[in-house]
């Protein structure tokens, strides 16, 4: 430790701050009186936090899905798809125009490096690409974090791509020999990143067979 | 006012929290890879630094010595959530930059250190000086070892600040050597030990020539974390 700048304040320690009675007290008073500002913490900011993840949710889907695209809201017009190779459950988003799907986007998790990477992806009612963007990880920061739109355009490298026109081989990373770079010092993260992609393609796929045609 | 030019002296040199004290390593390696995200970690420590050793120094006098840890522990542990949510709530945009370093705070054991060893015996004054200068040392040490990071890794400096600061700080971002490939090393976790090891070694150097009068043949406990 180091050297204390002055002499504490000695402070006259009366007998009663011994007893067992008074460690409890402080120690249970000092849980109750957090817990009590935690509590009127979350209630003062999760209004706002709720607001601030919809408004975030919003335009995450604006830079996949431009707005024209739409008139319904796609937020609450969606339907939860699973698949094994993802990471929890995907959503899907739905967006019409005067009841006509125009595009589907699709919400999903896969594992990278250092946690769950959560992604967002739009595709014409065809399947193919308008775009594709990461919404939160826990990848390297200044390694791995390339994978964001604004540190890079490595994420606009999958505009366009369908099943159709990318085969199964090339959907991976250039090192598998696929069509996608990978970062200097960073693999796992595109890797899990073009998988994620592919794996919702086949999702939305799957899902687009077990539509009734109309 | 020589108590604060002594505090100031400490904290950003003398006993700074991570070159002196060997304190708040973890998060000191993990995220200085780059001058920004340097410089994000030590205004947010900075902040909670503050708070914490203010708020401490306030109820000193009703904490006993017997059960001071563990409530040490839940003020700072109350104090980083607060913040976190705040941020999240009310400065949204820098809390996408800073999310991450904000929860990482808790790791961060200069904090409890301070507390502990400071603000619980000293006046609130002092203890708010005390916060400052070692919040500003700890912020200083990032951004150096961010910066040599990033220039031997990436060949920038301060990339990406005008998401940390805004858009009236893009002239920090510089391109120090262009068209650079870069040495991976220094961007990866062995990097941020190299660096820290030189800037020590080089603080110690600094150390020796100054007259010996400084260091009082004090002996400064080091505790990792």
């Amino acid at each position: 430790m180091e050297q204390p700048l002055e002499q504490p304040i000695k402070q006259p320690q009366p007998s009663w701050r011994d007893q067992p009675l008074y460690q409890a007290l402080l120690l249970g008073g000092a849980c109750a009186i957090v817990s009590l500002l935690l509590v009127v913490g979350n209630l003062g900011t999760q209004q706002s936090i709720a607001d601030h993840q919809i408004a975030d949710k919003l335009a995450m889907l604006a830079q996949v899905l431009p707005q024209s695209y739409y008139d319904n809201d796609p937020l609450s017009d969606t339907a939860q798809l699973s698949s094994p190779a993802l990471d929890g459950p995907a959503t899907l988003m739905l967006a019409r125009r005067n009841g006509e799907i125009t595009a589907l986007a699709l919400q999903l998790s896969i594992a990278g490096w250092g946690g769950i990477i959560d992604m967002i992806l739009a595709t014409t009612p065809e399947g193919e690409l308008l775009g594709v963007r990461i919404i939160s990880h826990k990848e390297t920061p200044g390694l791995a974090d390339k994978i964001e739109r604004p540190k890079s355009d490595w994420i606009t490298g999958f505009d366009g791509k369908s099943l159709a026109n990318t085969s199964e081989q090339q959907w991976a990373v250039q090192k598998d020999g696929g069509r996608f770079d990978q970062f200097t010092g960073a693999t796992i993260t595109p890797r899990a990143v073009v998988k994620g992609v592919h794996q919702g393609l086949l999702l939305l796929n799957q899902w687009r067979q077990q539509q009734p045609a109309s | 006012m020589n108590h604060y030019r002594q505090i100031f002296r400490e904290g950003m040199w003398d006993n700074n929290v991570a070159m002196g004290q060997m304190l708040a390593l973890c998060p000191l390696l993990a995220v200085t890879t780059s001058a920004t995200n340097g410089l994000g970690m030590g205004i947010a420590s900075l902040a909670v630094l503050l708070l914490t050793n203010i708020m401490i120094s306030a109820v000193r006098g009703v904490i006993s010595p017997q059960v001071r840890i563990p409530v040490l522990i839940v003020l700072i542990a109350t104090v980083v959530t607060m913040v976190d949510m705040a941020i999240n709530a009310f400065l949204h945009d820098l809390y996408k930059v800073l999310g991450l370093f904000i929860a990482l705070i808790v790791t961060n054991c200069a904090i409890f250190g301070r507390a502990e060893s400071f603000a619980s015996k000293q006046p609130v004054a002092l203890a708010a000086a005390d916060a400052l200068s070692m919040g500003l040392g700890f912020t200083w040490v990032l951004v150096a070892v961010g910066a040599m990071r990033e220039i031997l890794g990436t060949g920038t400096l301060f990339a990406n600040a005008s998401l940390l600061l805004g858009s009236h700080f893009a002239w920090l971002e510089t391109e120090v050597i262009p068209h650079y490939s870069g040495i991976l090393l220094a961007i990866l976790p062995p990097g941020a030990f190299m660096a820290l090891g030189f800037l020590i070694v080089i603080k110690r150097m600094i150390d020796r020539r100054l007259p010996a009068s400084t260091n009082n043949g004090l002996v400064t406990i080091q505790s990792h974390c």
